[in-house]
């Protein structure tokens, strides 16, 4: 049974149309949502938690309709939002154990299970003290606890991402991961980096101006591609021209060689071109493909973006895709 | 993370019992009460319920104690105009404490995770709602209580008497508390930044008192009682009182009251309309504030 499926989902503001037929069914597990800020994901969010009724079209969240079952299904899911949402003036413990009240966990099992969420989050002795003085990386922890602390079978998380540094991005995201493996709970996770998705979620849902880009399982993005990442300490260029006198398909990006893999001696010649040279390997691994590539691709895309709808990739990995040629 | 303690059992399931709609209710009202008197917040939430609590008090103690020496009868104030007497205590009250009710949990944009939750748009007004009322009606009961358990102790006299005029002034109280919680939650609720909010309640206060003050004293002026008496409708405290004059047979506090029992009809007729009518715009304020 998909854990979200839509029908024809459309929602027409005044104004602007926020989505625009949206037919989309997705599993149990990591979902990421990925779009443009204004793509319509959280508008779809507040349609699926049954807070707004869409102008056409339907759609379920856990079997359950959301015309119908609005009530039902906001028993079953936590939701994140993505703007500010916690009162400076309580603690941590208290507004989550509050929260709990709010979903019908009777008073006892509210402060143990509030508790327990604000421990899995890593939040530990702070959790007595107003939400006032938290830092960002704080307050995302305690929203993120609110949302879990009734052990919903869903949870609905906005852009958890937004405002924490790349430390605390990394924490978050291997939060999310672990709401998705270990806690065995479905997140629906929406944000407008492509890059970091790929690292967490199964399956990835791609919106763009309200209508559905792509929906698929992230292994089909980043399969293995035919070609080569050789990183050396100095004389890229040496070893290029060497590899592409033997006939080798070779090309630079950035501080990379990106090498197309012919066959097992493609392997031999990179290793006897950096020893007969005197370089130094720092790298050489094969290239997957990165989900941002999509956009590039996509048919159904609008002509080549001069600005790249992706961020550039985290540092560690390879750089961006070769489509875009942002290589020198 | 939490994976580096050694005590780390994992994460847990809750199969637990999952109350209703009753349980959420009481809970919300119980969490906006112990809010009305900074129960649960820090000390300085705390600072202005419980000063202006024992400014409430105060007059009543010292009422009693003087009767308890003097037994002097017209020592102990009257139960049904204490609260008319003492109302800008109250007024305050309202002022500091009904945005900490009405506008908080909108200017901090809580109001969309209630609504994301098995919580229902009326059933959430009417929480806060009944928990401001029931805030009043513990300010302005317990004096009063005071006052009569005082008197008892030491003696007044005609206790029969004494009882009913104190049931009657607890029913003026609970009419008090319904429509100034109607009035300052209103006000507070779009009013959302906390300062504008209490000069907000306390503008509207001021003004209606004042105006109608005015107005009273210009028709009387004319000898036009009629006049000045249905002007009281127009300032709470003064509109109340109507009705505990008019319908629950205590003598009048204030300056004018409006005519025979149609006066006291009508008076609690405008009473019910503020109720209705601040839920209803409750309602409607907060459903849009889940959306955003």
């Amino acid at each position: 049974m998909p854990i979200i499926a839509t029908q024809g989902l459309t929602m027409r503001f005044p104004r602007v149309t926020a989505l625009d037929d949206l037919t989309v069914s997705v599993e149990h597990g990591v979902v990421g949502l990925v779009g443009a800020n204004g793509a319509g994901k959280s508008t779809l969010i507040k349609i699926l938690l049954g807070l707004l009724p869409p102008s056409a079209g339907t759609a379920s969240v856990l079997g359950l309709d959301i015309a119908r079952d609005g009530l039902r299904i906001r028993e079953q899911v936590g939701f994140m939002p993505e703007y500010e949402c916690l009162p400076p003036d309580v603690s941590a413990t208290e507004f989550v154990v509050h929260m709990a009240r709010m979903c019908g966990l009777p008073p006892t099992a509210a402060r143990e299970r509030a508790a327990d969420t604000l421990r899995h989050v890593g939040l530990y002795e702070e959790r007595y003290r107003p939400i006032g003085g938290y830092s960002t990386g704080m307050r995302q922890r305690v929203k993120l606890a609110q949302a879990l602390v009734h052990d919903p079978k869903l949870v609905f998380l906005d852009e958890p991402t937004n405002g924490l540094d790349p430390a605390g991005r990394d924490e978050m995201l291997d939060l999310i991961r672990r709401i998705g493996t270990e806690f065995g709970i479905s997140v629906l996770v929406s944000s407008h980096l492509l890059g970091e998705l790929e690292r967490v979620c199964d399956h990835v849902v791609i919106v763009d101006a309200g209508r559905l880009l792509r929906s698929q399982a992230v292994a089909a993005y980043t399969e293995v591609s035919g070609s080569l990442t050789v990183e050396v300490d100095e004389g890229r260029d040496e070893l290029g021209r060497r590899l592409y006198d033997e006939g080798v398909v070779v090309r630079p990006e950035g501080r990379f060689l990106i090498i197309d893999i012919a066959g097992e001696d493609t392997y031999d010649r990179v290793r006897d071109g950096v020893a007969e040279l005197g370089l130094r390997l720092i790298r050489m691994e094969q290239r997957r493909h990165h989900i941002e590539e999509v956009f590039a691709v996509d048919p159904a895309a609008d002509p080549p973006p001069s600005v790249p709808p992706g961020p550039p990739a985290p540092p560690g990995q390879a750089g961006p895709s070769v489509e875009r040629g942002t290589g020198r | 993370m939490s994976m580096s303690t050694i005590h780390d059992i994992g994460y847990r399931h809750y199969d637990g019992k999952r109350l209703g709609r009753a349980y959420t209710v009481r809970s919300l009202f119980v969490h906006n009460l112990r809010a009305a008197y900074g129960i649960g917040r820090p000390a300085r939430a705390k600072v202005m319920p419980f000063l202006l609590g024992a400014l409430m008090l105060l007059p009543a103690a010292g009422s009693v104690a003087i009767f308890a020496f003097s037994k002097e009868e017209s020592a102990l104030i009257r139960y049904s105009s204490y609260t008319s007497i003492l109302q800008v205590v109250i007024a305050i009250f309202v002022a500091t404490q009904a945005p900490v009710l009405a506008s908080r949990e909108l200017r901090f944009h809580v109001v969309p995770l209630y609504f994301s939750r098995p919580v229902g748009h009326l059933d959430f007004v009417l929480a806060k709602f009944a928990a401001m009322a029931v805030a009043l009606l513990a300010l302005m009961a317990t004096p009063i209580t005071l006052l009569y358990v005082g008197g008892l102790v030491s003696k007044a006299p005609d206790p029969a008497d004494q009882l009913l005029r104190f049931l009657g002034a607890l029913v003026g109280c609970v009419l008090f508390a319904l429509v100034l919680a109607a009035i300052g939650l209103v006000v507070a609720a779009f009013t959302p930044r906390r300062g504008f909010g209490v000069a907000a309640v306390i503008a509207v206060y001021m003004l209606s008192s004042t105006f109608v003050g005015i107005i009273q004293g210009l028709a009387e002026s004319q000898t036009n009682f009629a006049l000045a008496g249905w002007a009281g409708l127009f300032a709470p405290f003064n509109l109340v009182d109507i009705v505990q004059v008019r319908l629950l047979g205590a003598k009048s506090t204030s300056v004018s009251i409006a005519p025979g029992l149609q006066g006291g009809v009508v008076a609690l007729a405008v009473c019910a309309l503020l109720v209705a009518g601040s839920i209803a715009v409750l309602y409607r304020r907060f459903r849009k504030a889940g959306l955003s």
